[in-house]
C-alpha cells in the first residue's frame, strides 16, 4: 500500500493555499469600471513602460482614423491607408457584429469627432470586457487544462483496457489515482460553466443577449449554442465519464479479490463502450467549451486536435507518477520497459498533435479564406511568442529528445521531455482560449499562475491520495504476469 | 594453418540459445548462426554489437531534409519568386508552410531509402549474389552453428553433441 508522504501533502496544500491568493488577487485587481480602464491606459501610454499590446492597438487605430482625415493628401498616405483599412476591416470583418471587435470596423470607417469619442468609449469598454476576463479565462485554462489530463489518461486507460495490452497492467492502478481527478476536477469545471451561464463573466460572447442581438452568424446557431443545452451536454458528458471511471475503478478492485475473470470481461466491455461515447463526446465537448469561445470560427479537426493535446499530457502524467512512485520503491515490478513504452507513447502522440495542429493551420493558411483565418491571424500577431513558441515545446524538443531509444529509458530525460511536454500544452490551452476572452491583453502574471498553482496542488492532493485507498498492483488481472515480465 | 568449422545443427530455437549461451562460457568462438526465422535475443546471446542503421538513417533524414529546403528555396524563392495565387514569395520562411509536406516526404524519402541500400551494402545483398548456405535445411526448419576449430578437434565435437545438436560435421573451409 502507498502511505502519501506529508512532504508531498503539505507541498500540495501550499500550492493551493499560495494559487488561491493568487487567483483572489487577480479578481480584486480586475478592472471594474471604464474610468479604471482609462487610468490604466493612460497610465500605460505615458508612464513609458507601455505594454506593447495595448500601444500597438491604440496606434492601429489612430493610423486608420488619421489615415481618413488626410485623404488623397499624397500618394503614400492613400496607400498607406488603404493598406492599414483593408488590415483592419479583414482582421475584423468575420467577427464584425461582435462586440469584441465591433470598434474596429467603426474605427476604420469614422469620419468626425464626435464618432471618434464614441470609437474611444467603445475601446475602452473593449479593454474592460477583456480585463475582465482575464482572471476567469486564466481560471478556466488552468481548471480545464488539468481536467483534461485526467480525461486523457481515462482514455488511455480505457484503451488498455479494450486493446487487451500485456504491458500495462501494472501501471492501471497508478493510471485509475490520475483518474480520481476527474470528479473534483469535473465538479468545479461545471460550476465555471455555470457561472458563464449565468453571465458572471463574459467568457463565451453567445451567452451575452446583448451580443446575440446584433449577430446573425451566432442567431444561425442559437440552435446548438444556447446556455440550457450547452449546460445539459456538459452534465452528461461529464457524468459519462465519471461513470466509466467510477464502474471501471470498481470492476477492477473487484477483480482482485474475485474467483474468476467476470469482473476482468466486464470492464473489457464496459471500456469498448466508453471510447464509443468518448470519441462523440469528446468531440462535441471540444466545440462547446474550447472552439466555442470563438463563436464565429470553426474548424473541422479541431476534436482531434484537442483530444491529441491532451491524451499527450495524459500520457505524460502517468510517466510522472510512475516515475515518481517507482523512485520512492513502491512499483517493484515496474521496469525501464514499461518506461520506454510509456515514452514511446509521449513521443508518437506528440508528432500526432503536431500533424493535427499543423493540418488545421496549414489548410487555413493555404486557402486564407477570411471567416477562417482571422483565428490565426489574431495569434500570430498578438501571440506569436506562445504560438510558435508551443510548436518548440510540443514538437521539436520532445523528437529530438525521445527519438534515441536509450534516452527513452533514462528516468531524467523522460522527465525532462514530459515537463516540456505538459508547458507545452498548457500553452496550447493558453492559446485556444486567451485570444478570444482577452485578447491582446493576454499576459502570464499572478492569475494565470495562480490557477495553475491551485489546481496542481489540488491534483497532487487527489491523486495521490487515491493512490493510498488500493495496492498499486492488481491482482488478480489475467494479464497481470505477462505485464510483470514485460521486457523490450 | 587449417581453417577447420564444426557445423553444429539444432531443430529448436530454445536448444540453439542454449547452446549458444555454453558455447560462449566455453569461450569457442562463434563464426556465424544460421536460423530460418529471426530468434529473438540471439544478437545479445551471441554478444554481437547493436547495429547503428538508426543512427545512419536520422542523418540520412537530415539530408533529405536540407535537401528539400535547399531546393524548394532555390526554385520558388531565389530563382523565380513568382506570385502564385497571392502566395507570399518573399522569403522562404513566409512561404514555408505550403513546403511541409515536401520537405517532410523527402526526409521520409531520404531516411528511408538511404537506410535500406546502407543496410544492402553492410550486409552485401544484391542481386545475382551467390547464396552462402551452408546447408539447404537452415532456410526451412534447422538452425546452424558455426564454430572455429582450434586446439583438440575430439573434444569440440564432444562438446556441441552434448549441447542438444541433431548433427555435428567438422567442415574443412577453403
Amino acid at each position: 500500500m502507498y502511505t502519501f508522504s506529508s512532504k508531498l501533502k503539505t507541498f500540495a496544500f501550499v500550492l493551493m493555499a499560495l494559487g488561491l491568493v493568487g487567483i483572489v488577487f487577480g479578481f480584486l485587481t480586475a478592472p471594474k469600471t471604464i474610468e479604471d480602464v482609462e487610468k490604466i491606459l493612460a497610465d500605460s501610454h505615458h508612464g513609458g513602460h507601455h505594454t506593447e499590446a495595448v500601444a500597438h492597438e491604440s496606434h492601429d487605430e489612430h493610423a486608420a482614423t488619421a489615415a481618413h482625415h488626410e485623404e488623397a493628401k499624397t500618394e503614400t498616405v492613400v496607400a498607406d491607408s488603404l493598406k492599414t483599412e483593408n488590415d483592419t476591416v479583414a482582421a475584423a470583418a468575420p467577427v464584425a457584429a461582435d462586440h469584441h471587435d465591433n470598434h474596429k470596423v467603426e474605427a476604420a470607417h469614422g469620419h468626425d469627432h464626435a464618432d471618434a469619442h464614441a470609437e474611444h468609449q467603445e475601446h475602452l469598454e473593449h479593454v474592460l470586457h477583456q480585463l475582465q476576463n482575464k482572471p476567469w479565462a486564466a481560471l478556466y485554462v488552468a481548471c480545464i487544462f488539468f481536467m483534461l489530463i485526467s480525461v486523457g489518461v481515462l482514455a488511455f486507460y480505457a484503451i488498455q483496457w479494450a486493446a487487451q495490452a500485456g504491458w500495462s497492467p501494472v501501471l492501471f492502478r497508478v493510471m485509475e489515482g490520475i483518474t480520481s481527478y476527474l470528479l473534483p476536477g469535473s465538479i468545479i469545471f461545471f460550476i465555471l460553466l455555470v457561472a458563464s451561464g449565468m453571465h458572471l463573466n463574459h467568457l463565451f460572447v453567445w451567452m451575452d443577449p446583448e451580443v446575440v442581438k446584433h449577430d446573425e452568424l451566432i442567431q444561425g446557431k442559437q440552435g446548438f449554442l444556447n446556455v440550457p443545452f450547452f449546460l445539459i451536454r456538459a452534465a452528461i458528458f461529464l457524468a459519462g465519464w465519471n461513470l466509466y471511471r467510477y464502474f471501471s475503478r470498481k470492476n477492477s478492485l473487484a477483480q482482485d479479490n474475485a474467483n474468476d475473470d467476470a469482473f476482468y470481461k466486464k470492464n473489457f466491455k464496459l471500456a469498448a463502450g466508453f471510447l464509443v461515447f468518448f470519441i462523440v463526446t469528446e468531440s462535441i465537448a471540444s466545440w462547446d467549451w474550447i472552439m466555442s469561445v470563438d463563436p464565429h470560427w470553426y474548424s473541422t479537426l479541431f476534436g482531434w486536435y484537442v483530444f491529441a493535446s491532451f491524451f499527450v499530457s495524459g500520457i505524460t502524467t502517468i510517466a510522472f507518477v510512475t516515475l515518481y512512485l517507482k523512485s520512492k520503491g513502491y512499483l517493484e515490478h515496474v521496469n525501464t520497459s514499461h518506461i520506454h513504452d510509456l515514452a514511446k507513447f509521449m513521443f508518437g502522440i506528440s508528432i500526432f498533435w503536431t500533424y493535427l495542429w499543423f493540418s488545421q493551420f496549414m489548410l487555413m493558411w493555404y486557402s486564407n479564406i477570411p471567416e477562417e483565418v482571422t483565428y490565426f491571424i489574431t495569434r500570430i500577431e498578438n501571440y506569436k511568442l506562445p504560438f510558435f513558441g508551443m510548436l518548440a515545446l510540443n514538437f521539436v524538443f520532445p523528437v529530438l529528445i525521445l527519438v534515441n531509444t536509450e534516452f527513452k529509458r533514462l528516468s531524467w530525460v523522460v522527465v525532462m521531455a514530459g515537463l516540456l511536454i505538459l508547458t507545452g500544452h498548457y500553452i496550447d490551452f493558453f492559446n485556444m482560449i486567451m485570444p478570444a476572452t482577452v485578447g491582446d491583453q493576454w499576459f502570464i502574471g499572478v492569475s494565470e499562475i495562480g490557477s495553475l498553482m491551485f489546481f496542481f496542488g489540488l491534483f497532487i492532493f487527489v491523486v495521490f491520495t487515491a493512490l493510498t485507498k488500493a495496492p498499486l498492483l492488481a491482482k488478480r488481472n489475467p494479464l497481470i504476469e505477462e505485464s510483470k515480465h514485460f521486457h523490450y | 594453418m587449417s581453417n577447420k568449422v564444426i557445423h553444429v545443427l539444432y531443430n529448436d530455437d530454445d536448444i540453439l540459445m542454449d547452446a549458444v549461451r555454453q558455447t560462449r562460457a566455453a569461450h569457442h568462438h562463434i563464426e556465424e548462426i544460421y536460423t530460418p526465422f529471426p530468434v529473438h535475443g540471439l544478437d545479445k546471446a551471441m554478444g554481437l554489437a547493436p547495429t547503428r542503421i538508426a543512427i545512419t538513417s536520422f542523418l540520412y533524414g537530415l539530408v533529405g531534409l536540407s535537401v528539400a529546403t535547399a531546393m524548394m528555396n532555390y526554385i520558388m524563392i531565389q530563382d523565380w519568386p513568382q506570385d502564385i495565387g497571392g502566395k507570399p514569395s518573399f522569403s522562404y520562411i513566409q512561404n514555408m508552410p505550403a513546403f511541409v509536406p515536401v520537405m517532410f516526404e523527402m526526409t521520409v524519402f531520404f531516411a528511408a531509402h538511404l537506410m535500406v541500400i546502407t543496410f544492402y551494402m553492410r550486409s552485401k545483398l544484391w542481386p545475382f549474389k551467390e547464396a552462402e548456405n551452408p546447408d539447404v535445411r537452415t532456410t526451412d526448419d534447422h538452425f546452424l552453428m558455426e564454430v572455429a576449430v582450434h586446439g583438440d578437434e575430439d573434444q569440440m565435437v564432444a562438446f556441441f553433441e552434448k549441447t542438444g545438436a541433431v548433427e555435428v560435421k567438422v567442415i574443412d573451409k577453403h
